[in-house]
């Protein structure tokens, strides 16, 4: 076993080697541009491109011609979102959305609200994290003209009940556009059968490489429009001028088609360990709160609060494993995970959340490891923390009148 | 973010973590912080003739809180109760090599100290007063 260990496969994942042979020979030997239409150098770059976009397609259950390349997610979120605003203002300016949204979402919708360009209603979710598709429906006015809701969120893994507010856009008449950058890849996603019209997804979540995505945009049923939101040579069908980068469109087509058909064998070895690493880590220590869905979320999640330990001194303390915390203390903004107060998680508990992200590549020998860092370094804190102190003393925590600073 | 070695060391090592009895002669007490700011310290002094002869501490926090509460009682040790009021936030910032975002971290830490030195002199004028 090497250390240190990956376990952040939220934040990315590593790139399988075999999606990097793939991409080896499009960046020095066959370099074309994938426009250019009156030579060998750009037959073959198209050809790929082309190749690439099948298996894509194929993931998702859609066609070829509906997938738009971007750079990644969060382009895909901004164009999808400014685009179908832009295109249907004439029909209204209302968007559905929700709180636990990723920020490549929220802060598109909120800067669109800036400008005056947009109303939105930010939904609340359930202790689970999940959006009722009934509020959905009850927020619903004439001026509504796009449903924006993740597929699965990349804190606490819960997964939407997509197919639900998929059926209820289209009884309405309403775009529905997914967030699925955390799902694609990892669980089973048809477009037609979820009736999503726009979705964003990125190559460097599912061992792809980074600087590529695409947003899926439906042709048929309805026909969906956006507008471009960068100006140029009308690529991708005018909705995405910039020529493309074809090794890494080859290696996110390869990266597809690995998950697809390693899909099965992928998740069941991800749920076996991922609940080892949950069952372990509950039983030996007192006070561990499951953040997220207890089964309806992604195989390699695993988000736990540790009462009366913070989580960047946790992170401190397990130096050799790569984590991610929902601590204010990790985060830019210096305030605690969005997401987990969105659960009615407290702040404190927010605090003290560690989320594991278990991927294709990670083994038991690194699951054993995690258990036993984990409980060590629980321990050690606890042992540290006056809370844990007092709360062993039979002070009531919430009773206490602290000095907020 | 990476840490100085400093704070790495004090983390890994913490210098006199525990508790004393908050009722015990010569123990003064400070608790500043809140669980939802997402740090805690508790910083505890022994006094004896006006010289702080034992510290102890406990914190919830991130590493710089916990580096920043264990430096503070390794400099508390053996100063008068005078020399402990003159301990400033931002000694312990050069000292520990604490980064902007960390510096409310120190402050905490003379927080404790003042919190600290004002209990352990309430309760010597108590018993100042129990005594006439």
């Amino acid at each position: 076993m090497k250390l240190p260990i990956f376990l952040d496969n939220h934040s990315t994942t590593p790139m399988d080697p075999r999606v990097l042979d793939t991409m080896l020979p499009y960046f020095v030997e066959k370099f074309g541009n994938a426009a250019s239409r009156n030579h060998a150098f750009g037959w073959a770059a198209e050809e790929a491109v082309e190749q690439a976009r099948k298996q894509i397609a194929k993931l998702i259950k859609a066609d070829p011609k509906e997938i738009v390349f971007t750079s990644g997610a969060t382009e895909s979120d901004n164009l999808a979102i400014k685009g179908v605003l832009e295109m249907y203002k004439e029909k209204g300016d209302h968007i559905i959305t929700s709180s636990t949204e990723h920020r490549a979402v929220l802060d598109t919708v909120k800067s669109l609200e800036g400008k005056g360009k947009a109303v939105a209603t930010y939904l609340s979710v359930d202790k689970f994290g999940m959006v009722n598709p009934e509020d959905v429906r009850k927020a619903i006015t004439e001026k509504t003209i796009l449903i924006s809701i993740m597929l699965a969120n990349n804190e606490i893994g819960t997964i939407n009940p997509v197919k639900e507010i998929g059926k209820i856009a289209k009884e309405k008449g309403i775009l529905f556009h997914c967030d699925a950058t955390q799902g694609v890849g990892k669980i089973p996603v048809d477009v037609q059968d979820m009736g999503i019209d726009l979705m964003s997804f990125t190559s460097h979540k599912m061992y792809g490489p980074k600087g590529v995505g695409a947003l899926y945009v439906r042709k048929k049923n309805p026909r969906v429009r956006i507008a471009a939101q960068m100006d140029g040579g009308g690529h991708e069908r005018g909705m995405r001028s910039g020529t493309l980068p074809v090794p890494l469109i080859v290696g996110f087509g390869k990266a597809c088609e690995l998950c697809e058909q390693e899909m099965a064998k992928d998740t069941a070895r991800l749920i076996a360990m991922r609940d080892r690493l949950e069952a372990s880590i509950m039983k030996a220590l007192e006070e561990s709160y499951l953040n997220g869905h207890p089964t309806n979320r992604l195989p390699g999640n695993l988000n736990i609060s540790f009462a009366y330990v913070e989580g960047e001194s946790l992170l401190m303390g397990m130096k050799d494993i790569a984590l991610s915390s929902g601590s204010a203390c990790t985060s830019a903004t210096l305030e605690p995970s969005y997401v987990l107060r969105a659960l009615g998680v407290g702040t404190e508990l927010a605090h003290s959340s560690i989320r594991f992200g278990l991927g294709r590549f990670n083994t038991d020998d690194e699951i054993d490891y995690t258990i036993k860092k984990v409980i060590e370094i629980v321990t050690k804190l606890r042992e540290m923390s006056p809370l844990y102190e007092m709360a062993k003393e039979g002070v009531d925590l919430k009773s206490v009148q602290w000095a907020a600073h | 973010m990476a840490y100085s070695d400093k704070v790495v060391d004090h983390f890994n090592n913490p210098r006199n973590m525990g508790s004393f009895k908050k009722d015990e002669e010569g123990v003064g007490t400070g608790m500043v912080g809140a669980p939802e700011c997402g740090d805690v310290m508790k910083l505890q002094i022994k006094v004896q003739n006006d010289t702080i002869v034992d510290a102890k501490f406990k914190t919830f926090g991130c590493g710089s809180a916990i580096a920043s509460s264990s430096l503070a009682t390794e400099w508390l040790k053996g100063k008068t109760i005078d020399e402990a009021q003159k301990i400033k936030n931002t000694d312990i910032v050069q000292e520990l090599n604490l980064p902007p975002v960390k510096i409310h971290c120190s402050v905490l830490a003379e927080d404790a100290i003042k919190a600290a030195l004002a209990d352990y002199q309430k309760k010597a004028d108590g018993a100042l007063i129990d005594a006439k």
